[in-house]
């Protein structure tokens, strides 16, 4: 008997040492998000009726990263709604959540607050997760949340349907998007013009963009010259910014919208990845540090501000909003020093659409959570975000192209000219959510592979084949053209 | 030989154990329960799977015991291995040998540099992870961290720790934190020691290593085993590496609990993930039995 409850005790005692120690997986994703949240997520209130509180999340931290949407929403959005609640005699109370973290950290918080049934009531929210989350019932279109009156908000008539497929998905609409953008390569005309190189520069291939990365080399041992993205540190910047905007050169695309499948396998990836491998393995044209540690990618875009990096592929964002003021990375007189090209194609007319020059758009918005306590509430301050007068102040923040076409592109020469010029060049990403969930973090380990030398262009290639061949089924996989 | 009546009848036993037992089946056997049943599926958070998840039946095992891909950095085998290397080398290597080192420097010891060094271990290991990864990421930067400061003032260049040692990084990183566990554990066991042990020794002539080799290390035997044991169970499963390198670069600090990590809760594939934490919890299991077995040997000893 003594001995029966012996055995019965050490089992228990085992199991819970097991698991104790098993447990310490779990409890680390609230351990890696409480640090970088940099307000406690919001206490919904027990009492349904009169007082009613709303919270917004957003990547906008004062005095930190995406400083000019936080002084938006705490400046202009959350007074002016408040006041408008009052008018309507209703107490609402609106409570920003600044979010501190990574594109990542911010998605895998979400996931993780929608299917516990919670989370904030209005939420930024980027474009390309919304396959993903739609198809896991996460995120609910606003005519479930809302009902068909949905559509009664007077903004929508002034968001043309192109720019509200930023947050689509199989025909129904779950947000409503702040703006689109583009990707080119930015420059720094001074460390151009030690390296003598022109003023006005535009490759036309990728043998004159390499070109100009040898000469700056030749020029300026110190200058790295050329980072387009690689790795999975980056996450989706380096699916978009770096291999959207090589791969797309090779006449290709991720996703290819005639078939609905995803290449896989061909010339198109040799090239793209043997492009990787010059300018990161073989002639050291760009640091493969930066793409292979966590922070990799602030410390390239610190090196572009300290004149250490000539040229980065990136977003307008990189513009707007890193090298502003009050940005990751303030650039004192970047009007001055900085430049942008067009990312031309392997060569002229090879490109997607046998263009000349490629590009890729993405784009983010606001959702409303479908867990809301106060739909009507939230809806009201969701579409008030997007009022005219509201785009409009945050213009005055940061220049951007703005979703609604009676706010007008803010004076800023730069943006204003990417807009005309990218745009009618630009694609987007598949609204499909193995994009999401296994295509582009295996497009990022692929470069990675090559750019850390681990692997040659031909065995990362192969090896992606074979994972997403497996992830997304053999019939919806194809060769490059 | 007399038969000793136990305090308690089984049944007023088993009504004193039922809350404790309830609680253990609340929140231990029923989500390791669920993690089995969730392990032969494709459950994850979001897509698809996520409201419709099949029944995969041994799929994510297979995949996780692929021998074509095993070894490819970023796989169960690889970050297996990375594991192994980690617990060799910061908990058995590490912690275990240097917190032997200090306790035996320091036996039959007094003073200020005891004092000192006591503090400073011991402080290593009570500071907060999140401020200790912090300090150490400032301390390997490879442009301005402290040690390459040191490194190169001495000529010894400027070393990429993040980058090129980044396993070597982790693994001085786990000996610093925890060294003060077997540091103490070994300090009081000696402090067990009865002092005419050594002595004799003393009058007879022995020398250090043979007062170690023929006194020390018998005496202490059994609490080093327990001390491996415990420090490899702990090792096996800290996620404090992923504060310092992410698991990175290219996976080459991806531990298992990292990697488990990274498949459930950053590709949100609990299937998947589920899979990885059965196998992870058999091995605990085969290590905690171990643990137990010497542990009533031990008893029986004494």
């Amino acid at each position: 008997m003594k001995k029966q409850l012996y055995i019965l005790v050490a089992l228990l005692v085992t199991a819970s040492m097991v698991l104790a120690a098993c447990g310490a997986t779990p409890t680390a994703a609230p351990a890696t998000a409480a640090p970088v949240t940099a307000a406690p997520a919001t206490a919904v209130p027990t009492v349904p009726a009169e007082p009613i509180t709303l919270s917004i999340i957003c990547r906008c931290v004062m005095g930190g990263n995406g400083e000019s949407t936080a002084k938006w929403m705490l400046q202009y959005v959350i007074p002016k709604f408040q006041e408008e609640m009052t008018a309507q005699g209703k107490d609402v109370t609106v409570e920003l959540v600044q979010f501190g973290g990574s594109d990542e950290e911010l998605k895998a918080r979400y996931a993780l607050d929608l299917a516990a049934g919670s989370g904030n009531d209005v939420m930024a929210f980027d474009g390309f997760w919304t396959p993903e989350f739609a198809s896991g019932g996460l995120i609910k279109p606003l005519e479930a949340i809302v009902g068909p009156t949905y559509l009664d908000w007077e903004g929508w008539a002034h968001i043309p349907t192109a720019v509200q497929q930023l947050l689509t998905y199989q025909g129904k609409v779950y947000g409503i998007p702040v703006g689109t953008d583009a990707r080119v390569i930015w420059y720094r005309k001074d460390v151009f013009k030690q390296a003598g190189l022109p003023d006005n520069w535009q490759p036309k291939s990728w043998e004159e963009l390499l070109a100009a990365a040898r000469t700056i080399k030749k020029a300026l041992p110190n200058v790295v010259p050329l980072q387009l993205n690689a790795g999975t540190a980056m996450g989706e910047a380096t699916t978009l910014q770096g291999w959207y905007m090589a791969f797309l050169g090779t006449g290709n695309n991720v996703y290819d919208f005639q078939t609905n499948k995803y290449p896989v396998t061909g010339q198109g990836f040799l090239d793209t990845l043997n492009l990787y491998k010059t300018i990161y393995v073989d002639e050291k044209l760009g640091d493969a540090r930066m793409q292979l540690l966590p922070d990799g990618r602030l410390l390239s875009f610190q090196g572009f501000r300290d004149g250490t990096v000539a040229m980065l592929v990136e977003g307008d964002y990189f513009w707007r909003s890193v090298l502003a003021k009050g940005g990751d990375a303030e650039l004192t007189n970047r009007d001055a020093l900085v430049g942008w090209a067009k990312m031309p194609a392997m060569s002229p007319g090879k490109g997607v659409n046998n263009q000349d020059f490629v590009t890729a758009s993405g784009g983010t918005g606001f959702i409303l959570n479908p867990n809301t306590k106060y739909t009507a509430e939230a809806w009201a301050l969701t579409s008030f975000i997007f009022s005219k007068d509201s785009l409009n102040f945050f213009s005055t923040l940061q220049a951007g192209i703005r979703s609604r076409d009676d706010v007008p592109v803010p004076n800023d020469p730069v943006l204003t000219t990417i807009a005309k010029e990218m745009l009618p060049l630009t694609v987007t990403r598949p609204p499909d959510p193995a994009y999401s969930l296994d295509v582009s973090p295996e497009i990022q380990l692929m470069t990675e592979r090559v750019v850390s030398g681990e692997m040659t262009p031909q065995q990362a290639m192969e090896a992606f084949a074979k994972t997403i061949t497996t992830d997304v089924g053999a019939d919806k996989v194809e060769a490059t053209k | 030989m007399e038969q000793r009546r136990p305090i308690l009848s089984l049944k007023t036993g088993l009504v004193f154990l039922l809350p404790a037992f309830v609680f253990v089946l609340l929140f231990l056997i029923v989500p390791f329960v669920w993690i089995i049943i969730i392990s032969f599926t494709n459950q994850s958070l979001t897509g698809v799977t996520a409201l419709h998840p099949q029944f995969v039946g041994l799929g994510n095992y297979l995949d996780l015991f692929n021998f074509s891909t095993w070894m490819t950095r970023g796989n169960f085998g690889s970050s297996l291995f990375i594991t192994m290397e980690f617990v060799i080398g910061s908990a058995l290597i590490g912690q275990v040998l240097l917190g032997l080192a200090l306790a035996v420097a320091f036996y039959r010891r007094k003073g200020t540099l005891r004092e000192f060094v006591n503090t400073l271990v011991i402080l290593a290991w009570i500071i907060p992870d999140v401020v200790v990864a912090f300090s150490w990421g400032a301390f390997l930067n490879r442009d301005y961290g402290t040690l390459n400061a040191i490194l190169n003032a001495i000529g010894l260049g400027r070393p990429d720790w993040q980058l090129q040692y980044s396993l070597f990084a982790i693994i001085i990183f786990n000996t610093w934190r925890g060294t003060a566990f077997s540091m103490l554990l070994f300090s009081s066991a000696l402090a067990t020691i009865p002092p005419s042990y050594m002595e004799t020794a003393e009058v007879l002539g022995a020398t250090f290593w043979q007062k170690l080799r023929d006194i020390l290390l018998p005496l202490l035997r059994g609490n080093i085993i327990t001390d491996m044991i415990l420090i490899t169970l702990w090792t096996f499963n800290t996620f404090s590496p992923f504060l310092l390198t992410g698991g990175g670069p290219s996976y080459k600090t991806e531990v298992i609990s990292i990697f488990t990590y990274r498949v459930a809760f950053k590709f949100f594939q609990f299937g998947e993930g589920g899979a990885i934490a059965v196998v992870t919890m058999a091995i605990n299991f085969v290590l905690v039995m171990v643990y137990l077995f010497i542990l009533r040997r031990q008893a029986v000893y004494s």
